[in-house]
């Protein structure tokens, strides 16, 4: 079986705050680890792996600092990766992002799985695996929340719906999306860290891929614009209030409907 | 394409110095006297805004913009499993009648599934002008192929300017295909949505896990896309009169397969679980009995809301122990919590501080829950708290019968 698992490296810790006057990021340190919920997607290929045997590969888009979490990958027990990274891609919207993925895992020979994570805890869409199976033409299951049986050419998963779960197989090629416990991620082995820290991890730039129309990447590619970024605002009401218990049932009511709790 | 450019004869010791500095994803890097745009760029534009000036440039590209006026109206993906519409789609009709007014645009419905016509009606009663209906037995279950196809199609047909789509696990996995078919933009899980007068949709969401709001727009492209959570938006009060027409929509056989089957669906056992509750009521020791449950088991269902509590009515036996909040139980970020006859001991608050609205009633003014509470109410909870079960039934609108 031929597997293919998406990661993408994210700040290290969400507790990001923004200059309320500057309206600008503030990052204290630049710790960056692999997106938590991929951790799912690389241990589901590990045991489809144990199980059918076949090579897992990893595809990252970022910076070149972004190697780290294929490393990262191959301690877990991922076989080769590949790292997307090109300035032309800088400030890339979902759609220009899996545009560029999907450039490069055509450039990865044939492929039966791609597995995504859930989310990001950094950009928190959702939307990358979705998007990356419509230019990839094949078809996909989000909120995978269990791997039932894989057959010859096809797999039977469940799907995680907000009544219900409903249990669908799909053929290869296809792309899902894991929920997140769908297996224990194990941790990565010190042995494997070893050998594989001088593993190769080839770079896909821009001068490799297929469609070199530099209008369907980075920022020009990217239809959504973010006009600015600012903290949520918080509830910073403090008020005492007092009265008979008719009084203060009313003046609760009526802040409740105003908050739209009723 | 847009360019950021450094130029390097401005650059000297400090200044490069500086820029690296001012760039928060350390996407400059400083080589021998040159400074390095990295891969690492995101294109945030600080470096132009708060470096030294002049010295890195942004050059925009003009881009092609869509004729805007070709697209109009707002369309709303009607979402549902086996024909049972789920409520967060008339809270997005809600939604787009507002939007609409603005710009004097239709709204729209695309109803996508098997043995719906008759569903559909439902929606006219919301004051949708049209609901476009594709009907067809191989839509019976959510399959992403037959569904984006007749999405598409509906986009094709109607061009709206704007689509919202509820940010179920369908809206989730049909929206973000159905954007990359258009190479358009979708914002998602949007929390604030304005129409702009030459219909641009300005879209605000949260990011980072909440930590930060964003504002999006999409003005070169159309349609706009958006997907919206369950409960953010409000509903609008359902007509007496139906309004509006029902489309039925043809769509070619060859757009209805699919290599995906489903095989089986099982309904939810929903485990109530007060971490993922977004409404608490919590009690504590003011309790007298555990016949006063009754009251507070009232007042949560009028409220939609999860029973939790302290410990020591835990100890009592009064709720089990996944009901605790704490440092010894669980910890909530509701939207709301009431918490009633409750001390607030660190051990209790630890467990609850950061919802987003805190309600205390408790007789003691120097209770310390009022020291975290937004809204303090001093009073006893058996006065307090069978008014407000009164005032909340009364309080309910009286619609047109259903
Ligand atoms: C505050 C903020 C808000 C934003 N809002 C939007 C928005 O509403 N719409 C929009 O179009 N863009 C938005 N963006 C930009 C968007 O977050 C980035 O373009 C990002 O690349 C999209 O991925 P994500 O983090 O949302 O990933 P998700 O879609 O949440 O990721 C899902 C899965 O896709 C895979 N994946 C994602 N990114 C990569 C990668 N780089 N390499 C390999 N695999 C990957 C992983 O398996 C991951 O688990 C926003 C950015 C910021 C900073
Ligand atoms: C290591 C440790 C861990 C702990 N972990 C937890 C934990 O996880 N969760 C937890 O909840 N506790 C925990 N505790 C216990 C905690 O310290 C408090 O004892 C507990 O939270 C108090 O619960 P209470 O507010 O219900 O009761 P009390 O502190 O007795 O408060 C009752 C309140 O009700 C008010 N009141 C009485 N009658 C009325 C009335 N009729 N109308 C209105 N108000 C009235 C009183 O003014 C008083 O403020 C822990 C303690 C320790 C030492
Ligand atoms: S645009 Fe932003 S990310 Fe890119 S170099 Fe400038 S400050 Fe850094």
């Amino acid at each position: 079986m031929q597997i293919l698992v998406c990661i993408k490296q994210v700040p290290g810790t969400s507790k990001i705050d923004v200059d309320p006057i500057t309206g600008v990021l503030k990052r204290d340190g630049v710790d960056s680890k692999m997106n938590p919920y991929d951790l799912f997607a690389i241990e589901t290929a590990l045991r489809l792996k144990e199980q059918k045997g076949g090579t897992i590969k990893v595809i990252s888009m970022g910076p070149p600092q972004a190697k780290e979490v294929i490393k990262e990958a191959f301690m877990m027990g991922a076989d080769e990766g590949v790292l997307v990274s090109d300035r032309k891609f800088a400030g890339a919207d979902v759609l220009a992002t899996s545009y560029a993925i999907s450039q490069g895992v055509r450039q990865l020979g044939n492929l039966d799985l791609i597995l995504c994570g859930k989310q990001t805890t950094d950009g928190d869409t959702a939307q990358v695996g979705p998007e990356m199976a419509e230019y990839l033409g094949i078809p996909h299951i989000a909120n995978v929340l269990k791997i039932i049986e894989v057959k010859e050419s096809s797999i039977l998963v469940e799907m995680d719906m907000a009544n219900t779960i409903e249990m669908a197989e799909i053929q290869f090629p296809c792309l899902l999306t894991v929920e997140k416990d769908i297996f224990q991620p194990r941790l990565p082995s010190y042995k494997k860290k070893l050998s594989t820290k001088d593993r190769e991890i080839k770079t896909i730039t821009f001068n490799d891929l297929e469609d070199k129309n530099e209008k369907r990447y980075g920022l020009s590619g990217s239809p959504t614009q973010v006009e600015r970024i600012f903290p949520p605002s918080v509830n910073s009401d403090r008020e005492t209030w007092t009265g008979t218990g008719a009084e203060l049932s009313s003046q609760i009511t009526d802040k409740l409907k105003q908050l739209k709790f009723i | 394409m847009s360019k950021l450019i450094c130029h390097q004869e401005k650059l000297n010791e400090s200044i490069i110095q500086a820029l690296v500095e001012v760039c928060p994803f350390n996407a400059l890097e400083a080589k021998n006297g040159t400074l390095e745009i990295t891969a690492a760029c995101k294109m945030c534009k600080i470096c132009v805004k708060k470096g030294p000036k002049g010295v890195m440039e942004f050059v925009e590209e003009v881009s092609t913009t869509v004729d805007k006026d070709l697209w109009k109206g707002i369309g709303v993906y009607v979402d549902h499993v086996e024909g049972e519409i789920h409520p967060v789609t008339y809270e997005l009709i809600g939604k787009a009648k507002e939007l609409a007014a603005v710009v004097n645009f239709p709204v729209y419905c695309v109803f996508i599934g098997n043995d719906i016509k008759d569903k559909a009606q439902e929606l006219l009663y919301y004051g949708v002008d049209e609901v476009f209906v594709y009907d067809y037995e191989e839509l019976n279950h959510f399959r992403i192929e037959p569904y984006t196809a007749a999405f598409e199609d509906f986009i094709q047909k109607m061009k709206p300017s704007s689509l919202l789509v509820g940010a179920t696990t369908i809206g989730r996995s049909l929206a973000p295909r159905v954007a990359a078919r258009f190479q358009t933009g979708l914002t998602a899980d949007c929390t604030t949505l304005e129409m702009k007068e030459n219909t641009d949709l300005v879209q605000i969401r949260p990011a980072f896990g909440g930590n930060i709001m964003a504002q999006i727009i999409c003005p070169n492209t159309r349609p706009q896309m958006a997907t919206v959570r369950y409960k953010v938006m409000d509903a609008p009060e359902k007509q007496c009169e139906p309004k509006g027409k029902i489309t039925l929509c043809e769509l070619d056989p060859s757009k209805l397969v699919s290599a995906i089957k489903v095989l089986k669906v099982t309904r939810k056992e929903i485990e109530e679980n007060i971490s993922d509750a977004e409404v608490i009521i919590a009690v504590g020791r003011a309790l007298k009995s555990e016949k006063d449950m009754a009251m507070i088991q009232e007042l949560a269902q009028l409220l939609g809301a999860q029973i939790a509590g302290t410990r020591p009515l835990v100890e009592a036996g009064w709720i089990n122990a996944k009901q605790q909040i704490g440092l010894s139980g669980r910890t909530v970020k509701p939207k709301l919590i009431i918490t009633l006859g409750i001390s607030g001991a660190v051990q209790f608050a630890a467990g609850m501080n950061s919802s987003e609205q805190i309600f205390a009633i408790n007789k003691d003014p120097h209770a310390s829950i009022f020291n975290i509470a937004h809204y303090g109410i001093i009073g006893d909870i058996y006065e307090v708290v069978p008014q407000l079960i009164e005032d909340i039934k009364s309080s309910r609108p009286l619609a047109c019968a259903r």
